[in-house]
Order: C-alpha cells, then sequence, then structure tokens
C-alpha cells in the first residue's frame, strides 16, 4: 500500500485534520505576553479539550460514548456563556458530578439485581459487574449502558484513544525538534 | 443452566458476555493470547481499566507537551507534506 496515500476517510485522518486546526485557532488565540505559568495552563486545557473534542466529532456520534463527549462539552461551553465568572462554573460542575453518582448509584443496584438472578457461573459474573462499575466511569456515557453495549463501546473508545496517543504524540515530537 | 429463568429483558449470554471479553483482551498488548491463553474476565476488565486511565493520562501529558511548545510552532507553514508525514505510520 503507498503510504504517501492520504486516505481522507480514515478515522487517523479526520482527527489529525481537525485538531490540527484547532491547534492553529489555539495558537492564533494566544496573547503577547504568552508564557506566563497561567496562560500555558489555559493552553494546556483548551488542547485537551480540542483533543478530546476532535476524536468525538471525529467519530460522528456514531457511538454512545462520543455522543456523551459531545454533549458534555457542549454543555458545559453552555454554562460558560451564560455565567460571567469562574465561581459559577466551578458550582455547576459539582452538580453535574453529583448527577453522575446518582445514576450510577441506581444503575448499580438495578444490575445486582439482574445477576442475582442467573446463579449459575456466578462468581464470573457478579465480578464482572464489579470490575464494569469502575469501566462505567471511564467510558463516558457509561452509566447508562449495559453490560454488552459498555463492553463494546469500551473496545471502540480504546481504539480511538491509541489512536489519539499516536497522532499528539508525533505532533509533539515534530515540533520538538525544532 | 438456562439464562431462561431470568426476568429480565436483556438476554445476555455467557457467550456473548465471553467474546466480548475476549476481543478486549485482543487490545491488551501485555495480556497477548498467545502466552497467556485464557484469562478471566474480571483481569481483563481490570487490566482494561488501567489501560484508559494510563492512555488518558498520555492524552493528558501530550497535551501539556503541546502547551509548551505551542509558542514555537509554525502552524502557517503547514501544508499537505507535513499531514502526510504524520499520517505514515
Amino acid at each position: 500500500m503507498d503510504s504517501q496515500h492520504l486516505n481522507p476517510s480514515t478515522l487517523k485522518s479526520r482527527f489529525t485534520a481537525r485538531f490540527l486546526r484547532a491547534l492553529i485557532k489555539i495558537n492564533a488565540q494566544k496573547p503577547i505576553s504568552s508564557s506566563s505559568p497561567r496562560e500555558i495552563f489555559q493552553r494546556y486545557r483548551r488542547i485537551k479539550v480540542a483533543a478530546d473534542k476532535s476524536m468525538a466529532y471525529s467519530v460522528r456520534s456514531r457511538r454512545t460514548w462520543s455522543r456523551a463527549t459531545l454533549w458534555k462539552l457542549q454543555s458545559r461551553s453552555r454554562r460558560r456563556l451564560a455565567s460571567s465568572g469562574r465561581r459559577s462554573s466551578i458550582k455547576t460542575r459539582t452538580t453535574t458530578t453529583t448527577t453522575t453518582t446518582t445514576t450510577s448509584t441506581n444503575h448499580r443496584a438495578a444490575i445486582v439485581e439482574k445477576t442475582s438472578h442467573e446463579k449459575e457461573n456466578k462468581e464470573d459474573h457478579v465480578g464482572l459487574a464489579v470490575q464494569a462499575e469502575e469501566l462505567r466511569e471511564l467510558v463516558p456515557g457509561g452509566e447508562s449502558m449495559d453490560l454488552c453495549n459498555l463492553l463494546d463501546e469500551t473496545a471502540h473508545y480504546i481504539k480511538c484513544l491509541t489512536t489519539q496517543v499516536q497522532v499528539m504524540k508525533k505532533i509533539a515530537n515534530l515540533y520538538s525538534l525544532e | 443452566m438456562s439464562s431462561q429463568r431470568s426476568t429480565s429483558s436483556n438476554k445476555i449470554t455467557d457467550d456473548k458476555l465471553n467474546a466480548l471479553i475476549l476481543r478486549l483482551q485482543t487490545l491488551l498488548p501485555q495480556l497477548d493470547q498467545s502466552r497467556h491463553g485464557r484469562v478471566s474476565a474480571a483481569k481483563v476488565l481490570n487490566e482494561i481499566c488501567s489501560y484508559i486511565r494510563r492512555l488518558q493520562n498520555e492524552v493528558d501529558g501530550l497535551s501539556g507537551r503541546l502547551s509548551q511548545c505551542l509558542d514555537s510552532m509554525d502552524l502557517t507553514g503547514f501544508d499537505a507534506e507535513i499531514v502526510r508525514d504524520l499520517l505514515q505510520q
């Protein structure tokens, strides 16, 4: 396969193009005094959001996890626009965490009830339900998925994360050499 | 050995779960099947969680690196050459 050939429809290409565009935008936003720690921290946050957003958009909301990421990012920016102070956004962030915890507690109860029905192979099943709780917190949107969907989404999420890391690493290396 | 007795609407069969877990195992470089054979589902999920956390931390670290060198980045010079080079395996 010709390695020079750019296939514009692969996940990797879509992510790379979006992420680079976002970096250019962030680069253009920086003020004259751009090396204060605070500036760098802001830039780091913007870059991280851009990376996650670029990947989620590149997946084109075909996946629950990418839709959850986009929803989270969009509602966060909507709140930022509505409120003026940093204090308000911290308050709303706390509220979101509480909501998520309530959902996962209810879901945990539902899972335990479900798995207690099937009494054979139980060691594996109950072990899975417990481990899955941890996974739910790591995969975006995981708290509302059933076990099968969770495992399915996890596989895709990992594939996208590795692509994201690969591309970001290459860009960072490219610009560390200059 | 029937899961038909279950009243839950999701008929999650053991086979389906095993297939999903197995697929996750193939994603883990450290649990390469040729060396470890079948690994317990709980262990696979455990390793998966660590792996995801590690990847997310890598994204974090790389974002930090990029924020540092964004200063010196000459992004205006971006063209197809660079992008092609980026995407080469």
